[in-house]
């Protein structure tokens, strides 16, 4: 029980190698955004024309 | 003692024909799997048709609870009469009720089972281009890797492990648990909306597509009542020493990080659970409403009920499992979970995946599936001025799992490799090294039209003038390179290996 205590509080050092882990520069951002905005040109491309019934008919039988 | 944590995962396809309404998809998929035997790949001897696939071991219906089984079981039907053929890289390729399944060969390591997975998916692609040229016109066949047609049918991707059998299985059931339910902060694939009754509009994503479809903790079943633990005790080994844990509640990744994790964690968990030194290990108070919380919980932060009266949240669980794997590692090494490259790769992924969702999951876009589909549809909400329940964007969760090249979605969200091309292309028709595979796949290869079946554990020979031969291998970890190499490049026909076998 004392132990699982411990556990549910990390550590404030943990918390400091955390924040040194995952960086997040303003660069790697605007890269990011870019790379999902021509995604999105795209999807627009590649989406199924009738998303309603293309979802729809997706049935499947159960499996396993 | 831990036993070597051999393992292996099976999927199950998702499958339509489009453009050609009468094709039912048990028939799609026997012309899918067909097509791809028919051109000759990694697959058969093309006078006699495909391998086939061996029964005789098959027992579905055992339950790892013995005594209680006859009350509980419903045992699977096994479906004798559909396509079911074996690869020359050990893999098993059928038709498993309405899908196309693959079942990887067994490996020793979470890398190889990316590896093989990955190829599973190249051959899946291969024999669509195939199965296209047998259909009229425009009709195609378009495979999908996912677990749900998002209306109430599931259909599953399967781990297996190689698990000692003197562990009492009540310490298994409590182990696998609390790890399943809470590993789904990093293996769900994502899902647009919720499939269980009354939830409704509450659940506009969540993290994984499987989570709604399990009703029990324990149990036989697969296809209803679908229980966290599968009981089926059919080890495809020496059943003295072994049990196999047959693991139903994975979703499939299309991250190979995800599926690396998937594995590669769970490999972690089942070795340090037989070492005894998880034997403290938090325990979950009603395991299937907390499954459910878990993937409907977005923010990672929800308290899970424990055993004990206590709370933790999944990404604590976590952060105690990965912490107790990295110390485990330093005594044990990483012999008993497929060796250092891939044991550290997991090691190292696992902790940075558990930092990045404790800070910032969405700096996890290229790793970990369902938080690159919700970085997707946020971007495509907040273009299109649409709601969760826009059916765009149900179509895009299903188009992410198109295996079509220039389709799929996945393959499009800048998902982080670790495998090369060229390692996966090798996995279509080469067996592993380092497990019984080899033996199986490089006898494929070899004695092509001396096989006469194959299954996990054994293989039937025909040498032309005896009776036909069974060569058992109920030890999944012998019949590697090491084994029996120079012994298969030394046999010019499957008599002599025989004779060299039997002396």
């Amino acid at each position: 029980m004392a132990e699982r205590e411990q556990i549910r509080k990390p550590s404030p050092q943990r918390n400091d190698e955390v924040v040194e882990e995952a960086p997040v520069d303003a660069e790697a951002g605007e890269a990011l955004k870019s790379d999902i905005d021509d995604l999105l040109d795209e999807i627009d491309d590649v989406l199924e024309t009738n998303a309603e019934d293309f979802v729809k008919s997706y049935i499947q039988k159960g499996g396993e | 003692m831990a036993v070597p944590k051999i393992c292996g995962i099976e999927t199950e396809y998702g499958i339509i024909v489009r453009g050609a309404p009468d094709w039912n998809p048990v028939s799609a998929s026997s012309l899918l799997i067909n097509a791809y035997v028919a051109t000759g790949v990694g697959s058969l001897d093309d006078h006699t048709g495909p391998i086939a696939w061996d029964f005789i071991d098959e027992m579905p219906g055992a339950d790892a609870r013995d005594l209680f089984s006859p009350e509980f079981a419903m045992p699977p039907e096994i479906e004798t009469h559909l396509v079911n053929t074996v690869l020359t890289n050990g893999a098993r390729y059928y038709v498993d009720h309405a899908h196309p399944e693959i079942s990887t060969p067994e490996v020793t390591s979470a890398r190889d089972v990316v590896v093989f997975d990955r190829a599973a998916e190249e051959i899946v692609r291969d024999s669509m281009a195939a199965a296209n040229k047998m259909l009229p016109g425009d009709a195609e066949v378009v495979i999908y890797k996912d677990n749900t047609d998002r209306k109430g049918n599931a259909y599953g991707t399967h781990e297996n492990y190689l698990l000692e059998r003197q562990t009492p299985f009540g310490r298994i059931i409590d182990v696998a648990t609390t790890h399943f339910v809470t590993r789904q902060i990093f293996t769900g694939a994502g899902k647009v909306g919720c499939e269980l009754p009354g939830f409704g509009g509450d659940v506009p994503f969540q993290l994984t597509q499987r989570a709604d479809h399990f009703e029990e903790e324990v149990g036989l079943e697969t296809t209803l009542k679908r229980p966290i633990v599968n009981t089926r005790d059919e080890p495809h080994a020496d059943s003295k020493k072994y049990r196999r844990l047959h693991v139903i509640v994975g979703d499939a990744n299309l991250s190979e990080t995800a599926t690396l994790l998937k594995v590669g964690t769970s490999q972690f968990v089942f070795a340090m659970l037989e070492d005894g030194v998880l034997d403290d290990l938090a325990v979950l108070d009603d395991p299937v409403p907390t499954m459910w919380a878990v993937s409907h919980d977005l923010t990672l932060s929800k308290p899970l009920a424990l055993a004990d009266g206590s709370t933790m949240t999944a990404l604590e669980i976590q952060q105690d499992l990965c912490a107790r794997a990295h110390a485990w590692a330093e005594t044990r090494g990483f012999d008993l979970v497929g060796g250092e490259r891939s044991g550290r790769l997991v090691l190292d992924e696992w902790q940075l995946v558990l930092d990045g969702l404790a800070t910032d999951p969405m700096t996890l876009a290229d790793r970990i599936d369902w938080v690159a589909k919700k970085r997707l549809f946020d971007a495509f909400r907040a273009r299109h001025g649409c709601g969760w329940d826009d059916d765009r964007l149900r179509a895009l969760d299903l188009q992410y799992h198109d295996l079509r090249v220039g389709r799929g979605l996945a393959a499009k969200v800048g998902l982080r490799r670790i495998t090369t091309d060229d390692e996966v292309q090798a996995a279509k028709t080469t067996p592993p090294t380092d497990t019984r595979a080899y033996f199986r796949g490089r006898v494929l290869q070899k004695y092509t039209s001396a096989v006469v079946a194959a299954n996990w554990d054994s293989i039937v020979f025909d040498t032309g003038d005896e009776p036909l031969r069974r060569v058992p291998m109920l030890e999944p970890s012998r019949g590697t390179e090491a084994h029996v190499g120079e012994l298969l490049d030394a046999s010019d026909t499957v008599a002599d290996l025989l004779a060299k076998l039997g002396s």
